[in-house]
């Protein structure tokens, strides 16, 4: 009996430590700019790009703010030193002309993308979902774009705004997370190379879900796109972002920034499935994550929503935010963050609440496996003026095994008596005599745990989107699951 | 005929190298309902863990047969599947996993084992609907979440639904009419009889002799420290209401 006792903590251990699935690397030509950091490469970028001035000026006033600044060191985390004269900030699959249709793009990128799972020809695609794909450090293709331009729709890659569209992108860009943020959005505006855009216009409903896919392949390149959706008065749109990338044993630098603008009565909801490569069973390699993400309701009732299921990325620092400025505007964050191994998340939201009668819904789970650390940060800020506003938070903490750590940090910043502020925080074990009696009834011990798991998490799950939903729930099987499939 | 179902023989068991089972045997036939009463610590909840598989629980000597089978090569959910049914004294609470998709999972893990095809969602859903009119349970039971928030009959009685919808051979029924109401206890014993296999047993472990007269034993034991002291009949029951333990246990200590 006693060997059945260690037979069952050694099935928990195959199940958590399932290995990557997507960590193969894409063989294709591609051009790189010499790796490190200086005006010469931004005007290198900017000059490839074959960007507006206006674009060139912001990019080199992001890295004069950015070589003023330091790694933040408030968060939870244990970073090793990132040498940014060794990462490549460009790097695009080499192509001998403009892409005009899928029959252009390299078959191995394609080949890539549906290994993934992600079909990016129209015909084969039968889900109602527009996806631009992004490859390194460009996008690559954008599905679906002339039925959407019907409704008036932009969605594109950000380069393919700046070429189009270089006054919506004048207009916005760096508004809600201006080039000098942080230490890493400044990173990011000094060198990002692309992204997605989007933008509805007023009273429409967007007709398909948007979808990025973001995939690094290179090896000493960093990831830095750039995101930005602007949905105009009574307008709404559904956004979903899935990335992964090959397995390297050194780690690769994502920095990226989403921007969001919501005015009078839009509605912008924005889920991302994060599974990028994690580093091995020793924490060796991984990509780290910093991410900064901040919507603007700058509306009258405008809302935002963020749903995210985190299971990837060696470290990941990532607080997508709400800055709820207009009257009645609601911000809303679910999250599920999964860290396995020696991963270290350190994620959370802020919600800055200005306006009046303002609201924002905080759910947060995260699942501590191995040796991880998981960490909720949060901020709740009622400014003065936000007067009768109101804010609902909930934090849940599920740890698996004995060697894993779970922390909650929780800022509250109330500056009226008139508004109402709620927290709530609860932390669980898997505990033996719950997956005894689901054994009991016939049930084996990895899919106990992912029931556990997946019962632990369903309320962020109810909230992403349908093609979503199915996804997180098997990658988180995936991450959970041992030797069976 | 009346072939053997469990053969528990000269079983010691422990917890944490604490030894609460001594030189247990006993031996249950198909058709038979086995009562095990004893004052509390006597090993009578140990009893059921170990038949069940529990991992923390340690089989230290002896065997135990179950079906001409070695129970002890077997984890927890293949002796469920080979028809071992723990109704369990404090069910455990899930949240989020509703009570319906844990029943259809649990139901179909049985199926592919017996290697037969799995109902889809439909097809269980009109099984399970007749099952729970048998029960008197109301059809929004189902979509509750996995006993969280349930009333200690609820819980006891949505043990007994699982029972029914698994079909199990031996189902060990654990204080099952602890902190329940008669009415309760009527329901879930009427739920027991009238829908058992036609070849199941039972082992009825419990402190109150009121169950016995809806579930009609055919044997009677009375566990001390670990072990069967006395077995009987019925009758045994009326002694035990006179005289209490105190007799049994001198017995086991002059024995000792």
């Amino acid at each position: 009996m006693n060997e059945t006792k260690n037979q069952t903590s050694f099935e928990i251990k195959q199940v958590i430590n399932q290995p990557y699935k997507y960590g193969f690397e894409t063989n294709i030509e591609k051009e790189t700019f010499p790796c490190g950091i200086n005006e010469d490469i931004i005007e290198l970028i900017s000059a490839k790009k074959e960007e507006p001035e206006f674009l060139r000026h912001f990019r080199l006033k992001a890295y004069k703010k950015w070589l003023q600044m330091n790694l933040p060191d408030w968060a939870n985390l244990t970073i090793k030193p990132i040498d940014y004269a060794l990462i490549t900030y460009y790097s695009i699959p080499k192509q001998k002309k403009r892409l005009d249709s899928l029959q252009d793009v390299d078959p191995e990128i394609l080949k890539t993308f549906e290994k993934l799972g992600i079909s990016l020809d129209e015909q084969k695609k039968l889900s109602n979902v527009a996806v631009d794909a992004v490859f390194d450090s460009v996008s690559i293709a954008t599905t679906y774009k002339e039925k959407l331009a019907k409704s008036g729709v932009i969605f594109c890659s950000i380069s393919d705004a700046v070429k189009f569209y270089p006054n919506l992108v004048e207009k916005f860009l760096g508004t809600v997370i201006s080039s000098g943020d942080n230490f890493f959005a400044s990173l990011n505006s000094a060198v990002f190379s692309d992204g997605s855009f989007c933008y509805i216009p007023q009273h429409v409903i967007c007709p398909l879900e948007l979808s990025t896919y973001f995939r690094i392949n290179d090896k000493d390149s960093g990831q830095f796109e750039r995101t930005l959706i602007i949905a105009e008065k009574n307008s709404s749109v559904n956004y979903l972002e899935g990335c992964t990338a090959p397995q390297f044993s050194e780690n690769q630098l994502h920095a990226a920034i989403v921007e969001l603008i919501a005015f009078e009565n839009a509605k912008i909801k924005y889920s991302t499935v994060q599974n990028w490569y994690s580093g091995d069973e020793k924490g060796i390699g991984g990509i780290y994550n910093f991410v900064t993400k901040r919507g603007l309701c700058i509306g009258k009732e405008a809302n935002i929503s963020w749903t995210q299921v985190e299971t990837g990325s060696s470290i990941t620092w990532k607080y997508p935010s709400c800055v709820l400025l207009g009257k009645k505007a609601t911000g809303e964050f679910y999250s599920v963050a999964l860290t396995n191994h020696y991963q270290q998340a350190d994620t959370g939201t802020k919600m800055i609440h200005l306006g009046e009668a303002t609201k924002s819904k905080i759910i947060s789970k995260g699942i501590s496996c191995g040796f991880s650390k998981n960490s909720y940060r949060g901020l709740v800020k009622i400014a003065s003026n936000a007067s009768s506003s109101r804010n609902f938070s909930q934090c849940d903490s599920f740890l698996v095994g004995s060697s894993s750590l779970a922390c909650t940090y929780p800022y509250l910043d109330i500056w009226n008596s008139s508004s109402i502020v709620e927290h709530e925080a609860k932390i669980s074990k898997i505990s033996e005599e719950q997956l005894f009696y689901l054994m009991q009834r016939g049930i084996n011990v990895e899919q106990s745990i992912s029931l556990l798991i997946s019962g632990f998490c369903k309320d962020v799950f109810t909230m992403l989107p349908m093609e979503f939903a199915s996804e997180a729930d098997k990658l988180l099987s995936l991450k959970l699951e041992g030797t069976v499939g | 005929m009346n072939e053997v179902l469990l053969d528990l023989q000269n079983i010691d068991a422990s917890i944490e190298n604490k030894q609460i089972i001594k030189n247990f045997t006993l031996k249950i036939k198909k058709n038979e309902i086995h009562v095990i009463m004893g004052p509390n610590g006597s090993g009578k909840s140990t009893l059921s863990k170990i038949l069940a598989g529990h991992p923390s629980y340690s089989v230290d000597k002896g065997s135990l047969v179950f079906c001409n089978k070695n129970l002890l090569e077997m984890s927890p959910e293949v002796r469920s599947h080979e028809g071992i049914f723990l109704a369990f004294q404090y069910p455990i609470e899930i949240s989020g996993v509703t009570n319906y998709d844990f029943l259809r999972i649990a139901y179909n893990e049985k199926r592919k084992y017996q290697k037969e095809t799995e109902l889809d969602p439909l097809q269980f859903m009109e099984l399970t609907q007749r099952t729970i009119q048998k029960l008197k349970i109301k059809p929004e039971f189902l979509n509750r979440n996995l006993n969280e928030g349930f009333s200690g009959g609820e819980k006891k009685r949505n043990e007994i639904l699982q029972m029914l919808l698994l079909d199990p051979k031996l189902i060990i029924l654990d204080e099952i009419d602890s902190g329940l109401d008669i009415d309760a206890i009527k329901i879930i014993c009427d739920g027991i009889i009238n829908n058992l296999g036609k070849d199941s047993s039972l082992i009825v472990i419990t402190h109150y002799p009121k169950i016995l007269t809806y579930l009609k034993p055919t044997h009677v034991h009375i566990m001390i420290e670990g072990k069967i002291v006395k077995t009987g009949n019925l009758e045994l029951i009326d002694y035990l209401e006179k005289e209490g333990y105190e007799s049994f246990i001198k017995t086991c200590n002059s024995s000792n």
